[in-house]
């Protein structure tokens, strides 16, 4: 294999997994985006580790999110100030409610380990209707998922850390994202 | 006076403006000719352009400018045109030109002072009305270009005041934010953020010294991060972020407001008291301040932590934020679109724990997924669109009209109140600029 085939391999692993195990990581992750699209609060929450966080940098070659400038940077308690704002019925943004519609795919597992936790990565697309008009994001997904000690199917994991790669990450942004993609 | 078939007099009176000023695309073009494109603007801070031939693309009122550091040290600003057809010479946002620019288009190369380094088959040009070695063919620069503490200004206008006498007064919101480092020093932190309004850029500038705003706007941001900052503390031995009362400030009643007080300077630049209780006695605190008194002496390292400044408006481009450490740059790219620049800064030799809280706020109020700004933009923008209606022509700028006082120039909200006296000063300065004034008045925003 040449050089640089080596390096794209590196740079983007993916482990051989059991069907099952492909099943239930591409179960949450669509889990995910319904509960997004659905605007189902209590259930975001419920999809995060109690140390979970929701990070979506500013800018796509950044290595870490703590204690830098980033798009998203936000654990469970941040996470239900948002929500309760959001839902406020004096968040004038917030009218008309914005919406959003995902599509996730190109699910790949980089990797298993013993005690079952995992490492995916995909791509998502995000329509958002908007102020009557619709505007549109896309990205990469990496989800760092822990094992649930009772769940099973599309409730086995819990977010650890959810990295949101968007296309364009450097902006400019025509308006604020009021909610997670 | 008329601006085509506009007679723009009459549309600012004392207490109150005509809503054309915000919405006509042919005062746009004259607010951007008379006051944007004269004034001094601001283009970005000498850490952007660190090494030489580092560049960074700016926009002065229309035109696409950037800034460049020569290989001899200096900053220096230049229209975003190859003199030979036109095209731009960086298309990136910043970058480094390596050893000069180079055209893309036909391998022109410019020093980064902006004369030529070399034309292919220059021969050609022998005996044509261009003549090279006079400079005809040298990059334009801003015709005038400052710093104060770092901080860079262009004006594309040959006269007018130099750059300190332009900012008097706000020179302040520098001296602030350097002096509150420890090592005398400040640097941009990553790249800014950005984003776009869908409204006329005085709205954005009026908002930042509107005290009457933020309880009605900021209420449901206000409330819920005060419920949780509360929810922490039931928890064993919780304690909420310190950023959290960054927020949970906004849910303070709105009588409330009035104690901050607004002060307005010539050229239309703008002060609002500090009111984010910025001087906790935390640990990290205690030991920033031991540094900075430290560094300055005790006397003068009090008065910089206790002057009392929470926004700096320098009109018409930039909005600064000392002790939060963060400045907003606007540039107006339509009548109803405006894109601001939101960077912050590390004081250098300051505890990390001093950034990490500027980079808080940065974070909360200003990113791309703020949960404050995203009801300012919403207002804005249905600011915008009321005033393109015909449902009232006046924009009413009535409160405590009549009650401010004016002092060597400076105007003065009455104390207490929440005075609209910062938005009446800066539309008088408007209307001088647009009456091919300088902006220099007082505003005249004390009498009835």
């Amino acid at each position: 294999m040449p050089d640089a085939d080596v390096k794209a391999a590196a740079a983007l692993p993916v482990a051989q997994v059991d069907f099952e195990t492909q099943r239930a990581v591409e179960a949450f992750l669509t889990r995910q985006a319904e509960v997004l699209d659905d605007a189902l609060w209590d259930e975001w929450l419920g999809l995060f580790a109690p140390d979970g966080r929701y990070w979506m940098p500013a800018h796509r070659d950044q290595a870490q999110g703590d204690g830098v400038p980033n798009i998203f940077w936000e654990d469970l308690d941040l996470m239900t100030i948002r929500i309760r704002r959001n839902t406020h019925p004096h968040a004038w943004s917030q009218s008309p409610p914005n919406r959003l519609s995902h599509v996730v795919s190109n699910v790949a597992i980089e990797n298993v380990a013993e005690n079952g936790d995992v490492t995916v990565r995909s791509k998502f697309h995000c329509s958002e209707y908007l102020r009557y008009e619709v505007r549109h994001f896309a990205g990469k997904y990496r989800h760092e998922l822990v094992r649930a000690a009772d769940g099973e199917g599309e409730g086995a994991y819990r977010i650890r850390l959810q990295r949101v790669d968007l296309l364009n990450a450097e902006g400019p942004f025509d308006y604020v994202i009021q909610w997670w993609l | 006076m008329r601006n085509g078939n506009r007679d723009i007099s009459g549309l600012v009176e004392p207490d109150r403006v005509h809503r054309l000023c915000y919405t006509d695309p042919d005062i746009f073009a004259e607010e951007m000719a008379r006051i944007h494109e004269t004034a001094w603007v601001y283009v970005g801070h000498k850490s952007q352009v660190k090494a030489p031939g580092d560049y960074y693309t700016v926009q002065v009122g229309r035109q696409p400018m950037f800034m460049v550091r020569g290989k001899d040290g200096e900053i220096r600003v230049f229209y975003n045109r190859c003199p030979h057809r036109g095209a731009m010479l960086c298309s990136d946002r910043s970058g480094n030109a390596g050893q000069r620019f180079r055209c893309s288009y036909h391998a022109w190369m410019y020093n980064f002072d902006g004369t030529v380094a070399s034309i292919p088959a220059t021969s050609g040009y022998d005996g044509t009305r261009m003549k090279l070695a006079e400079g005809d063919a040298g990059l334009k620069p801003a015709a005038r270009v400052d710093h104060y503490r770092g901080f860079y200004f262009a004006s594309l206008a040959p006269d007018g005041p130099d750059l300190e006498t332009f900012l008097g007064g706000a020179t302040l919101t520098f001296d602030q934010l350097v002096d509150r480092a420890p090592d005398g020093d400040v640097e941009v932190v990553g790249d800014c953020f950005r984003m776009i309004q869908k409204s006329n850029w005085k709205i954005f500038l009026e908002n930042q010294l509107d005290v009457s705003h933020p309880s009605a706007t900021h209420e449901s941001t206000g409330v819920s991060a005060g419920q949780v900052e509360r929810e922490i503390e039931k928890r064993d031995g919780g304690k909420p972020p310190l950023a959290y009362s960054f927020i949970s400030a906004f849910k303070t009643p709105i009588e409330e407001w009035g104690k901050f007080d607004t002060v307005g300077h010539p050229h239309g630049h703008c002060f609002l008291a500090g009111y984010m209780g910025l001087r906790p006695q935390d640990p990290d605190t205690v030991e920033y301040e031991t540094l900075l008194k430290q560094a300055h002496g005790a006397e003068k390292g009090e008065a910089i932590l206790s002057t009392d400044l929470h926004h700096v408006l320098v009109y018409p481009s930039l909005s600064v934020q000392p002790p939060l450490q963060q400045l907003r740059a606007i540039r107006p790219l339509g009548v109803d679109r405006t894109l601001t620049e939101i960077w912050h800064f590390r004081l250098k030799g300051a505890p990390e724990a001093i950034y990490r809280r500027a980079l808080d706020y940065y974070y909360l109020v200003n990113s791309p997924s703020t949960m404050v700004n995203a009801d300012d933009l919403h207002n804005f923008w249905k600011c915008h669109n009321g005033l393109a209606s015909e449902g009232g022509d006046w924009v009413s700028l009535h409160r405590n009209y009549g009650s401010d006082t004016v002092e060597d120039g400076v105007t003065y909200s009455a104390p207490g109140t929440m005075s609209e006296m910062p938005l009446r000063h800066m539309m008088q300065i408007w209307a001088d600029y647009m009456d091919a004034g300088k902006g220099a008045g007082a505003g005249g925003s004390g009498g009835r």
